[in-house]
């Protein structure tokens, strides 16, 4: 207990706070990492999920290489990418990219799958173009799970974000390893107390956007994680549906 | 017109739903491809708007061969009908019916007061405009279906099994709009169904299918019920067992017109 109010007491005092090194530039380094990352996974990550879930294509390779991401220590990656780009940011970065791949990968595609096959059909049976279909009924359908799956990306990597001060990348890891080192546990403690909250606040930030992107008209659904098995039969030849594209 | 000409279709897995398929479809009637599970009615229907492209063989529509028209711009002038009604969850009634003419172009103001009046074309009420599909009744949901097919104007309404899902009784008030329908906007509809006494009401013209898209037999009901072609016909119009079989017996001096199980039906007139 003494040592959580040490911590408290850490975060509050002032010359903790301000300047380059104080925790809210940390802080901001932490967000930086986790957006920043996020960003990147997604640009690469969303397109890639929609032209599979559309598609029904390249599924398996999809799968695998979430997968594969997943088994990926993020330490070792770190480390790796570090000796090969030496100190500050831009190794950590990479590592939290291919961290929030998998799960933004996933969130992309099961999105689109998730889609009422018979609703995709009419829609192309009244005359909407592929490019039609995607952006006016497979999109917005397929939203809520996409955001899920932004949402565990960010929570992995704000959580991870930490380690980005082994190779000196800064964020709140710092004070944490900094501490440990000069055995002032306040520090570490503190450090760690503001990564769990800024974890928490985060995670109350999605879960909203998460009910506010259900379209209206479509039942919410409680979202858990995001699937990587598909949730219907695909067919292996062209179902009536597949055909005339 | 729509015209089948030798129309084959095989799927990718090797089966063959459609073989050298023929027929005429007339405008502004009603033709009803009627026949069991699996005979090839839904593959004959997308076909037409090329949801399915014909193996070999052709497609006319009003003398131009399908296969040369744009899929997507054809589909927008063919209505298409289905049996969920497939509208899109996620926008409104109203939206839903003004779907095609806003693909089309048509400024969305003026979709959607087109898309009003179509709505009470189809007998519903403009309050359910604002509404989700998944809010309306199985039966709504088919309505805001067809006023959807209707919203390009267009001369063709296909309509896969539009009522397999709704209660006895709103299908019936859902065929009767049918015909109201048709007769009123003057379209050629091509209907699907299984069931043959749906067929004899909504059908001008009545195409009896058999597997592969084999036809058994073509003509107006009353046509298929005095002539059945053979067995098969015979059996599937129920004629085999004495169904649709009507006597007539005197009572009081007049022609009282009895069904097959006896129950009095009606009387002719002198
Ligand atoms: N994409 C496809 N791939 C392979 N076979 C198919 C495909 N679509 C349909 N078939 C087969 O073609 C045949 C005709 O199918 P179709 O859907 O046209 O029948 P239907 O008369 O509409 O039947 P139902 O009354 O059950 O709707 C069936 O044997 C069906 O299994
Ligand atoms: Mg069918």
């Amino acid at each position: 207990m003494n040592l959580i109010l040490d911590g408290i007491a850490w975060i509050l005092d002032p010359a903790n706070q301000t300047g380059p090194g104080g925790w809210f530039a940390r802080l901001g380094e932490q967000l930086a990492y986790t957006f920043g990352a996020v960003a990147i996974a997604a640009i690469i990550a969303i397109p890639l999920g929609y032209l599979v879930g559309h598609t029904g294509r390249g599924r398996d390779v999809a799968v695998s290489l979430s997968g594969g991401f997943r088994a990926l220590p993020s330490l070792g990656v770190l480390i790796l990418l570090g000796l090969g780009l030496g100190i500050g940011f831009r190794a950590p970065l990479i590592t939290f990219v291919i961290l929030a791949i998998p799960p933004i990968l996933a969130g992309a595609y099961a999105g689109f799958e998730a889609v009422d096959r018979k609703t995709i059909d009419a829609a192309r049976a009244v005359g909407m173009t592929e490019g039609q279909i995607v952006r006016q009924v497979e999109v917005p359908l397929g939203l809520p799970l996409l955001i899920g799956g932004i949402r565990s990306g960010v929570l992995q990597v704000v959580a991870t974000a930490t380690l980005a001060a082994y190779v000196s990348g800064g964020a709140l890891g710092a004070f944490i390893f900094e501490g440990v080192a000069t055995r002032n546990y306040s520090e570490t403690l503190g450090a760690s107390i503001l990564v769990t909250l800024l974890a928490l606040i985060l995670e109350g930030v999605f879960a909203l956007i998460q009910k506010l992107v259900v379209p209206r008209g479509v039942v919410a659904r409680e979202i858990k994680e995001v699937r990587t098995v598909s949730s219907r039969p695909r067919a292996a030849v062209g179902s009536p549906i597949q055909e005339g594209k | 017109m729509i015209e089948f000409r030798s129309v084959t279709k095989q799927f990718p897995d090797g089966t063959v739903a459609v073989k050298e398929f023929d027929l005429v479809i007339p405008p502004r009637k009603t033709t009803v491809l009627v026949g069991s599970s699996g005979c090839g009615k839904t593959t004959l229907l997308r076909m037409i708007n090329r949801m399915i492209d014909p193996t070999s063989g052709h497609i006319l529509i009003d003398g131009e061969d399908t296969a040369a028209l744009a899929p997507v711009k054809l589909r927008r002038r063919i209505g298409y009908v289905m049996q969920n009604s497939g509208l899109l969850p996620h926008r409104k009634v109203i939206d839903n019916v003004a779907t095609v003419p806003v693909l089309n172009g048509v400024p969305k103001k003026e979709a959607r007061a087109h898309a009003l009046e179509l709505l009470d074309t189809v007998g519903l009420d403009r309050s359910l405009a604002d509404k989700y599909p998944r809010q309306l009744s199985g039966g709504q949901q088919q309505r805001v279906g067809v006023a959807r097919g209707l919203a390009a104007d267009p001369n063709i309404l296909l309509m896969d099994e539009p009522f397999g899902a709704v209660d006895p009784i709103v299908r019936a008030e859902l065929q009767q709009e049918t015909i109201r329908l048709q007769q009123g906007l003057g379209k050629t509809v091509v209907f699907v169904t299984h069931d043959i006494d749906e067929a004899f009401l909504l059908g001008h013209q009545v195409v009896i299918l058999q597997k592969g898209g084999h036809i058994a037999q073509v003509g107006t009901p009353a046509e298929i019920l005095a002539n059945p072609a053979d067995d098969f016909v015979a059996s599937f119009v129920g004629a085999d067992k004495g169904k649709r079989v009507l006597r007539i017996e005197k009572v009081g001096g007049r022609d009282v017109v009895v069904d097959e199980n006896g129950t009095p039906t009606g009387v002719l007139q002198p």
